[in-house]
């Protein structure tokens, strides 16, 4: 009996007991009907060919492990960056479910929205009465001072009209006359989160900035995106601004909303941007998005109320901070200050003192394209190789964008950008191209499993580490937080590889 | 059964009940109000009369298994989850397509821990999200030819999966598509097992209809489709609604196993296709999740003549009453190895309870969960000395409530679909000692201070069912309450004696 009071074993450790690993070959030996041995191996071996890797790449349908996700995840998301805002998602409620415990599991901390619960009837009559009964009980038992409204696909499908049930609702009283409930239909079947995320950005500021005269200052907003960063990267921005001087505005602003702290009050709704601050931001001089995919068609919109606009691709490293700093300066005319030159020195000054451990190594990243954008970036500054570069809700015109990129370095030659396609391409692209290191989010665990790539956790959603998001990976000071992630990995894999005692440990260096 | 008795405040929660309603518009108000109660003792005559017809000590009459109100944050989950997150999804050598757009199959790749062994990818699928990502020109002009051509792929990039399940989301049903008849064509086609499964998110109230589409999509997909050679034994069972979750079901397995019983099928942890092909061979049914799984139970009796029998392997007392149930369904060598069994693992139930009651001893707890748990769990905490001061099901049906007066005492508070301002309300509320939950739950109840345990996916621990999952049980709720950190919530110069900051 392997189990024990004293040393309590439990699934890890227990199933390896010889009285479950004798159970675990009988059940296979007598009744699972699995193939033999040889021909998983077989088989296994081919997944990993040239062969294979061809036959995977002509795939036209099917989606194995996809790398994004729908887009009323990104419209939730956008909406918990508002002050006392509840999400409202017309629709199934299962979608719902899904979204917290999404988000709830990366941030480990809780996500709040809500559902209109349509079911059959609603499928057949539409969904007027859910929208009409929902909104008055959010208003009831969540106190919001704003309501976003977003749609499952089975809203869409039927082809519900959010802006006429919103006034239905109204003038039913299920809420006040004056309640802000902007809204946006987020068709799952349609682009991704990061779409989802630009859909209820741009319905948020529709909704204050509509019939309202523009009296510009000098003011700039700063459009996050859908980052599971956001925690200490929005910490990371205002900072930076402060430090400029710069009055400015950050259109959904997650980062106390998913970050409350534990003192025994559960606050359902904490910091976010005001919603006179998003009112007020239709007089900026300019809105600048960190993510361009994540803005696209909320940066048209400001455009036309007279603003400038600017885009960034989840600017990190050295050059991502250096334009996105000096863009900042160019429309505020606020200088860069000494302090932050001083903070970009040290993070040359730490990437100097390892590159020769950085130098040459090669990557597989993948991810949302702004991010991968911007990674690449980086690690092209530091003599590393981006040799795939994946994102599932990447286009062609993201392809585009990353082989300029590629042209711009030496390091970048033999680099590809694979837009549409999914983790099950990226296991061929590993198991056939080698390379040293992968960059993902936690789904990559399989892939260093099946490949043998050591994986970084650097993109959303990270389930199996914890806190990484609570700390930038933008600015001068993030750059250096990435730095040293990517450092620890190299060292710990190096580590491992030379720990066996008088096998290999001749390299088990003591300084590296 | 544990030896304590004791009972819960009834007067105390129907005000609690009171309290929170008050923030319901009116007509919500009425409907919430169905849902929630206090379990209420029955007297010796109406127990009788009721354990005679699944009842027990005390009455939970709550309304369950109607629709949600809007609005309100219900817990809850959808049909689809009901089918391909918990009935199809572990069975693990065939490949299930999540059909329509990619966020369904996204939110719940990988996320209810059905562990399993095999070359993932290769010949086993579970950890893996495959989905016909539905972009609008599927919507428009229909997905069945795209089904059809995503079949052959999986076919050809997966040649040893044993057969196709396809998981309907919501737009399946809304726009017309036949996937009936594309499995049936395809199944010609490259002569394998495929499912259609209609459990698209809109139909009915819950995962609770999920879990019934997808046992009948068993009967009607599956079950006589083939030639089974098997050869079945006197001592053949079928462990039905183990989703061996932490490994849940292996450490019932060995339990079984070892009284002398030979599993020929677990449904759905760990299974392969032949597993449930080769199940009415059985002798004997034994469910452990009778929510998700009795009709296909049922089903089995009628259409074979497989009874079927429910047990419980959470905490030992529940163990032992089950592992006697089982063995007096046949001879006595059963029975004796059952006892012998129960022998077996007694000194290290008795050292896990001496190791653990004297720091869990009178603790109280709230049960929020789905399935069997909310009933299932609660003797595994009374074996500790533990307390169950409320509980309720997400999705559960009148049965459900009606098998749980056998285990709630007097007093208890009952929750149907309760929703997130009700829960924090009674929680904040009786300030129990421990909360067991979901995801969603778990961390608004930890900033409140109180401890909490993840009772869907066992907070990533587990096993939690057997013997030794009962120490695993244990120890972990030991780690949840008495961590240090619940003593650090409040900030030190805070207490009346130091200054404050205006007053500095």
């Amino acid at each position: 009996m392997p189990q024990s009071a004293d040393k309590i074993l439990d699934h890890a450790p227990l199933f390896r007991e010889p009285e479950y690993k004798e159970m675990l070959a009988r059940k296979k030996a007598a009744f699972e009907n699995m193939p033999p041995a040889e021909e998983v191996q077989k088989v296994a071996d081919w997944t990993k060919s040239w062969e294979y890797r061809e036959k995977n790449f002509a795939r036209q349908d099917l989606s194995v492990n996809p790398a994004k996700a729908c887009q009323p995840l990104g419209a939730v998301f956008a909406a918990a960056g508002f002050e006392r805002t509840m999400s409202f998602v017309h629709g199934s409620q299962g979608c719902v479910a899904y979204y917290r415990s999404h988000l709830s599991r990366h941030f480990k901390e809780p996500c709040s929205a809500v559902s209109s619960s349509m079911t059959e009837d609603a499928a057949v009559f539409g969904g007027l009465n859910n929208m009409v009964d929902g909104l008055a009980n959010t208003y009831a038992l969540y106190s919001p001072k704003m309501i976003a409204v977003s749609t499952t696909c089975m809203a869409e499908v039927i082809g519900d009209d959010l802006q006429a049930f919103i006034e239905t609702a109204r003038l039913k009283g299920s809420v006040p006359q004056d309640f802000h409930v902007p809204y946006a239909h987020t068709p799952a079947f349609v682009g991704s989160h990061v779409t989802g995320y630009d859909n209820m950005i741009k319905g948020i500021l529709e909704h204050f900035w509509k019939g309202q005269e523009r009296v510009p200052n000098a003011a700039i907003n700063i459009i996050p995106g859908f980052d599971g960063f956001a925690v200490g990267n929005n910490r990371e921005i205002k900072r930076m601004m402060e430090m400029m001087g710069v009055t400015f505005t950050i259109l959904s602003d997650v980062a106390d909303q998913f970050d409350t702290p534990s003192d025994g009050e559960y606050r359902m709704y904490d910091g976010g941007t005001t919603l006179e601050a998003a009112a007020h931001a239709l007089n900026a001089r300019a809105t600048l998005s960190m993510q361009d995919y994540c803005a696209q068609k909320t940066l048209d919109y400001c455009k036309a109320q007279g603003q400038d606009v600017a885009a960034f691709h989840y600017p990190m490293g050295v050059a991502g901070t250096d334009a996105f700093l000096m863009k900042v300066s160019e429309l505020t005319g606020k200088a860069i200050p000494e302090a932050l030159r001083l903070e970009r020195g040290r993070l040359i000054d730490a990437m100097a003192d390892s590159q020769s451990w950085l130098h040459g190594k090669s990557y597989a990243i993948y991810g949302d394209p702004d991010f991968v954008y911007g990674m690449a970036r980086f690690i092209l500054e530091t003599g590393g190789e981006p040799k795939h570069c994946l994102a599932t809700n990447g286009n062609k015109a993201w392809e585009e964008k990353m082989r300029a990129l590629f042209a711009t370095s030496a390091f970048g030659a033999d680099c590809h950008a694979w837009g549409g396609k999914d983790l099950w391409h990226m296991r061929s692209l590993l198991a056939t191209e080698k390379v040293d290191l992968l960059i993902g989010n936690s789904y990559g665990k399989y892939l260093e499993r099946d490949t043998n790539t050591p994986l970084i956790r650097l993109m959303f959603p990270i389930f199996d580490r914890h806190h990484h998001h609570r700390f930038p990976v933008w600015g001068y000071q993030g750059g250096l937080r990435v730095l040293v992630t990517l450092l620890d990995k190299i060292f710990d894999t190096l580590d491992t590889d030379t720990i066996e005692p008088g096998v290999t440990d001749y390299s088990f260096d003591l300084t590296r | 059964m544990s030896l304590d008795d004791y009972s819960n405040d009834s007067e105390f929660h129907q005000r609690l009940i009171a309290e929170v309603l008050e923030a319901y518009p009116d007509k919500f108000k009425k409907r919430r109000q169905k849902h929630l109660g206090v379990a209420t003792a029955l007297d010796t005559a109406e127990a009788d009369a009721a354990a005679g017809e699944d009842g027990g000590g005390t009455e939970c009459a709550v309304k369950s298994n109607i629709k949600s109100i809007p609005g309100v944050m219900t817990i809850r989950g959808c049909a689809y989850a009901g089918s391909k997150g918990v009935v199809w999804g572990p069975v693990k050598d065939m490949v299930h397509i999540s059909h329509g757009p990619v966020g369904c199959g996204q939110y719940s790749w990988s996320q209810r821990r059905n562990y399993y062994i095999g070359a993932t990818g290769v010949d086993t699928f579970v950890t893996m999200q495959f989905t016909s990502d539905f972009q609008e020109r599927d919507i428009v002009f229909g997905g069945d030819k795209k089904l059809e051509r995503i079949i052959d792929e999986i076919d050809g990039l997966f040649p040893l999966a044993k057969g196709i399940s396809i998981q309907s989301e919501c737009p399946i049903g809304l726009i017309g598509d036949d996937i009936e008849a594309v499995s049936k064509k395809k199944t010609k086609d490259i002569g394998k097992t495929i499912v259609p499964v209609r459990c698209e998110g809109f139909r009915g109230v819950s995962q609770s209809l999920g879990h019934h589409i997808a046992n009948d999509a068993i009967r009607d997909w599956v079950f006589d489709k083939k030639d089974i050679a098997f050869e079945a034994g006197q001592y053949d069972v079928n462990v039905i609604g183990d989703y061996n979750i932490g490994g849940d079901a292996w450490a019932s397995r060995i339990l079984l196993e070892e009284i002398g019983l030979r599993v020929v099928g677990n449904w759905s942890g760990d299974a392969t296709l032949s597993e449930i092909e080769h199940a009415p061979k059985a002798k004997l049914n034994l469910i452990h999740c009778y929510r998700s799984m009795n009709y296909i139970c049922r089903h089995m009796e009628e259409k074979y003549g497989v009874p079927w029998l429910e047990y419980n392997f959470f905490g030992p007392s529940q163990i032992e009453a089950s592992l006697r149930k089982i063995a007096a369904f046949f001879d006595e060598s059963i029975q004796a190895q059952a006892e012998a069994v129960i022998a077996k693992y007694t000194p290290l139930v008795d050292a896990v309870k001496a190791k653990f009651r004297p720091r869990l001893e009178g603790k109280t707890v709230m049960l929020y969960v789905g399935g069997l748990r909310p009933r299932h769990v609660i003797n595994a905490y009374e074996d500790l000395g533990m307390r169950i001061v409320g509980t309720g099901y997400e999705f559960g049906h009148n049965d459900d409530y009606q098998r749980t007066g056998h285990y709630v005492k007097d007093g208890t508070l009952i929750y149907d679909d309760v929703t997130g301002y009700e829960l924090e309300r009674f929680i904040e509320g009786i300030r129990p000692d421990l909360v067991g939950s979901g995801i969603k739950e778990k961390y608004p109840v930890q900033k409140m201070g109180v401890p909490f345990r993840q009772m869907h996916s066992w907070d990533y621990s587990g096993p939690y069912h057997g013997y030794d999952g009962f120490a695993i049980f244990a120890r972990d709720m030991d780690l949840a309450i008495n961590n240090p950190v619940w003593a650090l919530f409040k900030a030190p110069w805070l207490t009346a004696a130091a200054p404050t900051e205006t007053a500095a």
